[in-house]
């Protein structure tokens, strides 16, 4: 387990896993934090990436647009992308707007760690 | 909450976050990628752009893009025929021809759009005036795009629209103001070139005094700056300065010329000379304020002894007080044909002794420090420059111009006192 160090946004990698933790409003600002950290987590090799809900309460359109590209990203770099620790009501978001098509959401930061062990060969 | 709900909302939300993006003042490329961000999000679309129509130059130019690799590469033709088309959709285009237009987009531009796929085109259509495209990729949900989508979309778009064209008008005004300025700018220069023609012509009337309306003008300019006027208020005096005189235009030849001092007659003659110049200069619209005015009093006197209309203190305009010692410094340092020029230390004699009687002091003591700052380096030698055609080791006149400062204003300047 180690910690980035990226600046705003919280990073830990957890073997081939990099859980980024998303903060109480994914606008802008705080959404291109995570695309960047997301991106630079793929470049260096991280084939899941966990985005941790935990403390987000509301996702506005440019956030759900952002999240969009970070879903590009993995695809194109052939990497899962699991949220955890979502919301009730951010959930039903994301389920209405097809981002579950190509996302796990789960309960929990353990939960997603163990999806993601069970995915490596 | 039901999902038309919930949808509604996120809708509703975007649209409220939208309205604040295009409102606030910044990056305008900024801003609508912004906004393009906002309309993606709304339906979680996974590809676009949003690309800007000048229409001079017959392309679309993309600001932001989302989704498309490295396409397009740089801005796109757009006939005058296809600009025309999608106006006429404009915004209320429908779900079919969005589509057909999106397939025909993509024929048209096979190249800069390879292998992606764009579902829908939508114009950006303000007052009749195609002012931009958005093209759109599939939803995220996978589903084809439905008409409540469509409506969605192009309620956003409108807006990006109307952000595009505002920003375009802006533009405009700032072009417009900023070409409006280069003409003022030079229809200034102009009117300060041939006034300065005018100074010449009016001094080539008196023989004896060729170049005295320039100077008067440049002294005045001087003392201005000095006591801290406005740019624009020292160019007005320096046009003053140069046209100060012109009423001799109507003063007889043989009364200007004459070799000797005036008789009652021939001064009552020159005495009309400031109201002449008012007169002429009235009916002018100078860019300037007051230089009517300044003409009419520079012959005026703090004590109320001078003419045309005699008034003392205040009621003489500030810029005919500096025009007034202006004139009479030049006068006592050129030659005139009933006397030789006096010496520097004479005419600061006569300062002292008419200070407060003919001479405002806060004027003659601005005229002191602007002559001590050339002289101990601190201001560009301009004054210095005019007085030295005719005179040699002007700083030897350094205790007099302290002596008057400490006179008639707030002390001698430290660093001269020295001298």
């Amino acid at each position: 387990m180690s910690d980035t160090g990226e600046s705003s946004v919280r990073a830990r990698c957890v073997g081939d896993a990099a859980i980024i933790y998303a903060s109480d409003y994914l606008n802008k600002l705080s959404g291109e934090r995570i695309e960047r950290e997301c991106k630079r987590q793929l470049e260096s090799g991280h084939r899941t990436l966990i985005i941790n809900f935990r403390d987000t309460e509301i996702v506005n359109s440019i956030g759900v647009s952002i999240l969009v590209g970070v879903i590009d990203a993995a695809e194109k770099s052939t990497a899962r992308l699991i949220f955890s620790d979502v919301n009730n009501h951010t959930a039903e978001l994301f389920q209405m707007l097809g981002l579950t098509r190509h996302v796990s959401l789960v309960s929990s930061e353990d939960e997603a760690l163990s999806l993601a062990s069970e995915a490596q060969p | 909450m039901d999902t038309n709900t919930q949808r509604l909302l996120h809708t509703f939300s975007a649209l409220a976050d939208l309205g604040q993006e295009i409102a606030a003042a910044g990056d305008f490329d900024e801003m609508l990628r912004t906004s393009f961000h906002l309309l993606l999000g709304s339906l979680a679309i996974r590809r676009g752009a949003v690309g800007e129509y000048e229409r001079d130059l017959g392309a679309l130019r993309f600001v932001a893009t989302r989704g498309l690799g490295e396409s397009p590469a740089g801005p796109l033709a757009l006939s005058t025929d296809h600009a025309r088309r999608l106006s006429s959709l404009g915004s209320s285009i429908s779900l079919a021809d969005a589509g057909k237009e999106a397939e025909r987009f993509l024929e048209d531009h096979k190249d800069a759009f390879a292998s992606v796929e764009i579902d829908l085109v939508l114009p950006l259509v303000v007052r009749e005036e195609l002012i931009g495209l958005v093209l759109l990729g599939e939803k995220a949900t996978g589903e084809k795009f439905t008409d409540e989508d469509l409506e969605v979309l192009s309620a956003l778009s409108r807006h990006i629209g109307v952000g595009i064209r505002s920003h375009r008008l802006l533009e405009e005004v700032g072009h417009k103001a900023a070409e409006n300025l280069r003409l003022y700018e030079g229809l200034r220069a102009i009117y300060k070139e041939t006034v300065r023609a005018f100074a010449a012509a009016i001094d080539i009337k008196d023989r004896y005094t060729q170049g005295h309306s320039v100077r008067v003008g440049k002294y005045s300019e001087i003392i201005a700056r000095e006591m801290g006027w406005a740019d624009e208020e020292v160019e007005g005096i320096t046009i003053a300065g140069y046209l100060h005189d012109i009423g001799k235009l109507i003063v007889d030849l043989s009364v200007i010329n004459s070799p000797d001092r005036f008789n009652a007659k021939e001064q009552k003659e020159m005495n009309r000379h400031p109201f002449a110049g008012y007169e002429i200069l009235s009916p002018i619209s100078h860019p300037y304020a007051d230089i009517p005015l300044m003409a009419r009093y520079h012959h005026e006197r703090m004590d109320g002894n001078g003419y045309p209309d005699g008034l003392k203190g205040d009621q003489i305009p500030p810029g005919a007080k500096i025009v007034t010692l202006a004139d009479s410094f030049d006068a006592m340092t050129t030659d005139r044909p009933y006397r030789k020029k006096l010496p520097l230390e004479d005419v600061l004699v006569d300062f002292r002794a008419n200070t407060g009687t003919q001479f405002d002091p806060e004027v003659v003591c601005a005229f002191c420090r602007a002559f001590l700052k050339e002289i101990d380096g601190s201001k560009e030698r301009r004054l210095l420059n005019l007085i030295n055609r005719n005179y040699s080791n002007v700083e030897s006149v350094t205790p007099l111009l302290n002596k008057l400062l400490s006179e008639f204003g707030d002390g001698a300047i430290a660093a001269s006192a020295n001298n």
